[in-house]
């Protein structure tokens, strides 16, 4: 097991990178503790994988340095490093049986065979793989396969970290609850190092104590899933995580109100002080499930229109246009729905502002 | 056009993939056929498309059978998981291909590339290689290829799988819309229960070869036909109990009792499978006469504005959503919520036999 450790490091694919843009991770200065359960999430292309290759040793960056427990391994290929990963799609030994594709990893370290029975059953059993030890690998489900690509890190009791690459992809919606929640149990018994890399945000923040958002070769914040959620440091933050994402509103501040374009919201006092101070482009950020909508006025309320409304079984998302912004609010599926223009309100302790995209402090 | 299927079966091999589907399409409407993997759902789409033939049954276009006729003479478009371009031609020549094999004029063609690239968000992008796109583009080239040239029939093969988690987001709601302007018949194809209800339209829900249910999107949500429906079409998995029903009071399990109601009377006494789906599920009382059910919570999951918990209640693995961040321990004793309106009844063979109003589901979370 192992504390993860990113020094300073940044990585271009090309031989002689100029700028920034040419970057594909800008610069990464990270600690993963020991035992943890991290996710990295972002949208393609964001550097992710890159990342990940740089923790795993496939890749070695451009500049900076990894360290597995306080010791440097930048230069170290991935055999040297006691990682296992678990990829998009599994990778295993189609005509062994499942017993054989677990003990590969242990038969390859020279371990007897009484050790490697032991061993193998065990991660069998926590996988829920008992019942198909005997059975060819190619015939079986894509989670099964799946479990048996993350057993065949799990077989290895000295492994450090194990690295997951979007390894939900090919798993039914209704197989993920399944699998997420093995990979939750196998964490909390065995508490070793989990990376997670995914751009799905359910993946990532149900699956991870701490989640890394990647923006264009950079980290843009690390933090809990309520910290992601309620308190998004930067715009990135706010739009990527949740479905749908928070609601931007471009505002100025007079006294203790936001401005929107002739409509007033309340802001609490602090949130206005804060703004007040601020430069820049002001935005108001709001999320849609705090987003209340009323049939009628009341105090410090303000009329929208209403542009659409998407049933979505156990909720609804009503899409309104307000100063000539485009606003969504979730509504529950008890709460009726009528009229082209309803009232909305905007609870102080939700209201968050930005200046030039990211979060005033 | 109108486009029918008739007694179509399908074997491959030894393996049969569709078992006697009849279904009838009518134009203009948006069709989402909803399954697991291996459900059938491409078989049957490539039969439509005549890119297959069917073992047995036909194919029939306004009326006229079509079965053994090339997809080259159809008038059909079709998008797949996988984004498949001319990878050398520009996005421009990409998406104007369908026209020019039609013989289209040349300001015709540049007069709808343009718009169906600006309606896709790629109008930027057209003298570039498919290549030097991203994921998300190139399926969006794909897209508008298929759009072009407005074909009566319209399939698109999970067609946002390979896309980003927000991409997909996205393009849901835009394709919901373009659909809606189109004359054509849209027939897609999801694994994903909240996909189908964004798109909204007809669906058919399918399962190892045979389509399993269909109707209006929200109709079908609401009153799942059998066990099997209600599991494919919810997302969290939905919630099973076993109860019996006797002398007009439900008992489930040791500790649960609850009056029947309203729609549960005219059930005869005898064994049942209850299904609620999870946002049904609470950690609080919300009526008095909401029924408890006492779990042990094998695992929470919080995405940051809702926290799923994992419990179980004598063998039942049932899970709660709630809304906001709960924090609950691993193995802690807490007691479960449910309005007795909330239930969907099955009888011992899986169909379902009772279904609560909208309305009443509505009341029972108030």
């Amino acid at each position: 097991m192992a504390r993860i450790e990113l020094n300073e490091v940044a990585h271009s694919y090309l031989r002689k990178p100029k700028n920034d843009l040419d970057y594909a991770l800008k610069r990464i200065h990270n600690v993963w503790d020991d035992g943890a359960a991290c996710a990295l999430l972002g949208p393609s292309g964001c550097g992710k994988t890159t990342l990940l290759n740089i923790v795993s040793g496939l890749l070695t960056p451009s500049r900076g340095r990894v360290l597995y427990d306080g010791k440097v391994v930048t230069e170290l290929p991935p055999e040297k490093r006691n990682i296992a990963q678990v990829f998009q799609f599994p990778v295993l030994y189609d005509t062994m049986s499942v017993f054989n594709n677990l003990a590969f990893p242990l038969r390859n370290r020279g371990l007897s065979e009484i050790k490697i029975k032991e061993r193998v059953l065990e991660v069998a059993e926590i996988l829920d793989l008992t019942p198909f030890l005997n059975k060819r690998a190619e015939g079986l489900a894509a989670d099964a396969k799946q479990k048996i690509s993350l057993g065949r890190g799990l077989v290895r009791s000295d492994v450090a970290a194990i690295l997951f690459d979007e390894p939900l992809t090919v798993i039914d919606p209704q197989m993920k609850w399944y699998l997420r929640r093995k990979l939750k149990e196998i964490h909390e018994e065995l508490k070793l190092t989990f990376i997670y890399v995914t751009h799905d945000q359910v993946e990532a923040l149900t699956f991870a104590d701490q989640v890394a958002v990647m923006f264009e070769g950079e980290i843009v914040q690390i933090g809990s899933p309520q910290d992601l959620f309620e308190n998004p440091e930067h715009k990135f933050v706010g739009y990527f995580i949740g479905s749908p994402g928070m609601n931007f509103l471009e505002c100025t501040i007079e006294g203790n109100e936001a401005r929107v374009d002739g409509a007033g919201i309340v802001l609490d006092e602090e949130t206005a002080a804060k703004g007040r101070k601020a430069g820049g482009k002001l935005e108001l950020g709001i999320r849609p499930m705090y987003l209340e909508v009323h049939e009628g006025s009341g105090d410090g309320m303000v009329k929208a229109r209403v542009k659409g409304v998407e049933d979505l079984g156990s909720y609804r998302i009503m899409a309104l246009t307000l100063a000539g912004q485009t606003l969504k609010a979730r509504l529950s599926e008890d709460q009726p729905v009528s009229g082209d223009e309803v009232w909305l309100a905007f609870p102080p302790q939700w209201i968050r502002l930005f200046a030039d995209g990211r979060l005033i402090r | 056009m109108s486009l029918a299927l008739e007694n179509i079966t399908k074997k491959v091999g030894r393996e049969t993939h569709l078992y006697d589907i009849s279904l009838e399409f009518e134009t203009g409407s948006r069709n989402v056929l909803l399954g697991r993997t291996l459900a059938g759902k491409t078989s049957l789409l490539r039969l439509m498309a005549g890119l297959d033939r069917p073992t047995t049954g036909r194919v029939l276009v306004n009326g006229e059978d079509v079965t053994g006729k090339s997809v080259r003479k159809r008038s059909v478009a079709m998008v797949y998981q996988q984004f498949i371009n001319y990878p050398s031609l520009t996005v421009y020549k990409n998406i104007a291909s369908p026209l020019k094999i039609a013989g289209v004029k040349r300001g015709e063609i540049d007069r709808r590339v343009r718009g169906t690239a600006e309606m896709l968000h790629i109008e930027d992008m057209l003298d570039r290689l498919p290549t030097e796109l991203s994921g998300g583009q190139q399926q969006r080239v794909a897209i508008a290829r298929a759009l072009i040239g407005e074909a009566d029939l319209l399939l698109l093969d999970e067609p946002l799988v390979n896309l980003d988690y927000k991409l997909r987001e996205e393009l849901r709601v835009e394709l919901h819309d373009i659909f809606e302007e189109r004359k054509a018949i849209v027939v897609y194809t999801t694994t994903e229960p909240t996909e189908a209800l964004m798109l909204g339209g007809n669906i058919f829900v399918m399962d190892e070869g045979r389509i399993l249910q269909t109707g209006s999107t929200p109709e079908v949500y609401h009153n799942p036909a059998t066990t099997k429906v209600a599991e494919v079409f919810s997302d969290p998995p939905i919630n099973f109990l076993r109860g019996t029903i006797q002398e007009g009071s439900i008992r489930m399990g040791r500790n649960i009792e609850m009056p029947l109601e309203d729609y549960m009377k005219p059930l005869s006494d005898g064994d049942y499978g209850f299904g609620v789906r999870s946002n049904h599920l609470f950690l609080s009382r919300n009526d008095r006469e909401d029924a408890e059910i006492p779990a042990r919570v094998e695992l929470a999951e919080i995405n940051g504005s809702e926290t799923f918990i994992h419990a179980y209640y004598e063998g039942f693995r049932l899970v709660v959503q709630e809304n906001g961040v709960r924090t609950v321990r691993t193995g802690a004793e807490i007691t479960i919520y449910v309005s007795p309106c909330c239930f969907f009844v099955y009888d011992e063979a899986g169909a379902l036999v009772a279904s609560p109003s909208r309305e009443a589901l509505q009341s029972g979370l108030t």
